[in-house]
């Protein structure tokens, strides 16, 4: 409660910064010198170590890093699931101190309630916070159809594919219109061919929306094709061990992964995992 | 199709050889009405019993027991089921009363209860309460707490209070749960209200038997099971019908219902 206390005073204090700044690219998420520590005081696990960045309006920011570096932490805190132990997060100039209304999360796994319909599921957010159910439905619609999933407003989520169930898991992140959407692993649990077309499907679906994204991922080559920035992490404790800026034209088909450019980017995050002894 | 037919006409052919088998053995053994009776017999009870209306009456007195008996059971095993799943103080306290009373056999209650309220609809409508009350409050609180933990964090990501994960998360989420409770509870209550009827009543099917047990009238008890036995596929079978309804989602259920079609389709 004390904590609570003492980031809203922070924001009282520190709406007056941002706002000056707002003409250069405007911060979505500002990450200060974030800290977090599992367990007790002597047995303490300190999963994230003084992290430090931030996410302009409307990037892709993909975090790469070995298991155990603290990048599902990371996100849980952007989601407002869990708290930092110190520092602090950002969003829109207003301090993440508990869940919010304005994030929109997909999970590695689908998790879509059985009992809802395809629409059923993807009108969660709207029923929880009491958004118009007509204004809502037309957007479900036209969201569904994005990821092409139009015609299946009325099936059951166990009548579709791991491929298919994801997609409704995002059309559902992005239902209320989140100034931003965290992804965590989302695509991890599908075979290796599925994940490539949702990857292509991904870009297609943020070039037309254009949110702020953080998404967390294992998988260097995924991380280099989706972002516009890769930030890299290391384990135990959970740093940022490198930061860099991926210049590939959009839209990039999968041949891009085949190109000297993306191979040079995937070798310095490998270098950068190495380094921080993320890979055995 | 036609295998279908042939097998279903083997069936009621073995049934037909098991009573014949019977009533054969009965006749040769020569074998006293009072020790086992012959399935002719038992089926002329049941044909006596049910022209005369006899049977419909006492059915009617058991139904009513049991039926009152399950809603009372059934209601405040969901009440308090829900109010121990989401407090966990309230468990704390209620949790030695819990455990005491479900290790006791319920109808082992039966003869107290008449005592106290006496031979009439009352103390069979607790009885069968009773019996029907813990099983369904188990099912509940184990369906309410078994919300996986990722929907418990999407829903908390949508910033939902307490009461939407309850309505949107958790009440669905254990409504398999509960209908397995609901089936339990439905045979027990039958049972609760049967015995509470053997210990002490005026009417009733449990009454019946118990009167013919003392005039040695074996073929009408044999009469009254088979009323009680298709009593009891028919109320199990009526909260069955209403699960497959509300429970058209459930994975496990499906599997089921599709690993039947499969064994039917086998036959073919």
């Amino acid at each position: 409660m004390r904590q609570r206390e003492w980031n809203i005073l922070q924001g009282g204090l520190r709406i007056v910064a941002p706002a000056a700044e707002t003409a250069a690219a405007r911060e979505v998420i500002a990450v200060r010198r974030l800290s977090k520590r599992y367990g007790s005081r002597a047995d303490a696990i300190l999963a994230l170590d003084d992290i430090d960045f931030s996410v302009p309006d409307r990037e892709f920011l993909s975090i790469v890093g070995p298991s155990g570096c603290g990048k599902s932490t990371l996100l849980k805190i952007l989601a407002g699931l869990l708290h930092a132990t110190e520092g602090e997060a950002w969003l829109n100039d207003t301090a993440i101190d508990g869940p919010r209304r304005d994030i929109g999360v997909v999970f590695q796994s689908p998790v879509l309630f059985p009992w809802r319909s395809v629409l059923g599921n993807v009108l969660l957010p709207a029923d929880v916070q009491r958004l118009g159910r007509a204004e809502m439905t037309k957007r479900a619609y036209d969201l569904l159809k994005l990821v092409g999933l139009d015609g299946f407003e009325h099936r059951y989520p166990w009548e579709l594919s791991g491929g298919m169930q994801q997609r409704v898991a995002l059309v559902r992140a992005l239902i209320h219109d989140p100034a931003l959407l965290l992804m965590d692993e989302p695509f991890g649990a599908l075979d290796a061919l599925t994940r490539e077309s949702m990857n292509v499907e991904l870009q297609r679906i943020w070039l037309d929306r254009r949110k702020t994204v953080v998404f967390v991922t294992h998988s260097t080559s995924e991380a280099v094709f989706l972002a516009d920035r890769v930030m890299v992490m290391s384990a135990r404790p959970g740093t940022i061990a490198d930061m860099l800026k991926i210049e590939l034209p959009r839209p990039r088909s999968l041949d891009v992964m085949t190109t000297e450019a993306f191979g040079t980017y995937v070798r310095r995050i490998r270098a950068g995992l190495n380094a921080g002894g993320g890979l055995e | 199709m036609t295998a279908k037919l042939a097998n279903f006409g083997l069936r009621i052919l073995l049934i037909a050889a098991v009573l014949a088998v019977w009533e054969a053995f009965v006749r040769v053994l020569d074998i006293p009405a009072f020790i086992l009776p012959r399935p002719t017999s038992v089926f002329m009870a049941l044909y006596r019993g049910t022209v005369s209306t006899m049977y419909f009456e006492h059915l009617q007195v058991t139904l009513t027991e049991t039926l009152i008996g399950f809603g009372v059971g059934c209601s405040l095993a969901l009440v308090l089921g829900t109010v121990v799943a989401l407090s966990r103080r309230t468990e704390y306290f209620l949790y030695p009363f819990i455990v005491m009373f479900q290790a006791m056999p319920k109808v082992a209650l039966a003869p107290i209860i008449i005592v106290w309220f006496g031979l009439g609809l009352t103390s069979k409508v607790i009885t069968a309460a009773l019996v029907a009350f813990f099983p369904l409050l188990v099912n509940t609180i184990v369906g309410l707490r078994s919300a996986d933990e990722d929907r418990v964090n999407l829903m908390r990501s949508l910033a939902a209070s307490r009461w939407q994960i309850f309505w949107m998360l958790q009440l669905p989420n254990a409504m398999p749960y509960i209908f397995a409770g609901l089936e339990i509870a439905m045979i027990f209550s039958l049972l609760g209200a049967i015995v509470a009827e053997l210990v002490g009543a005026e009417s009733g099917l449990g009454m019946l038997i118990q009167s013919m047990n003392f005039t040695m009238d074996v073929a009408g008890q044999f009469s009254v099971l088979l009323i009680l036995s298709a009593l009891g596929l028919a109320l199990n079978g009526i909260v069955t019908a209403i699960r497959r309804r509300v429970l058209f989602w459930d994975v496990t259920q499906k599997l089921e219902i599709e690993g039947a079609k499969v064994k039917k389709g086998g036959t073919t």
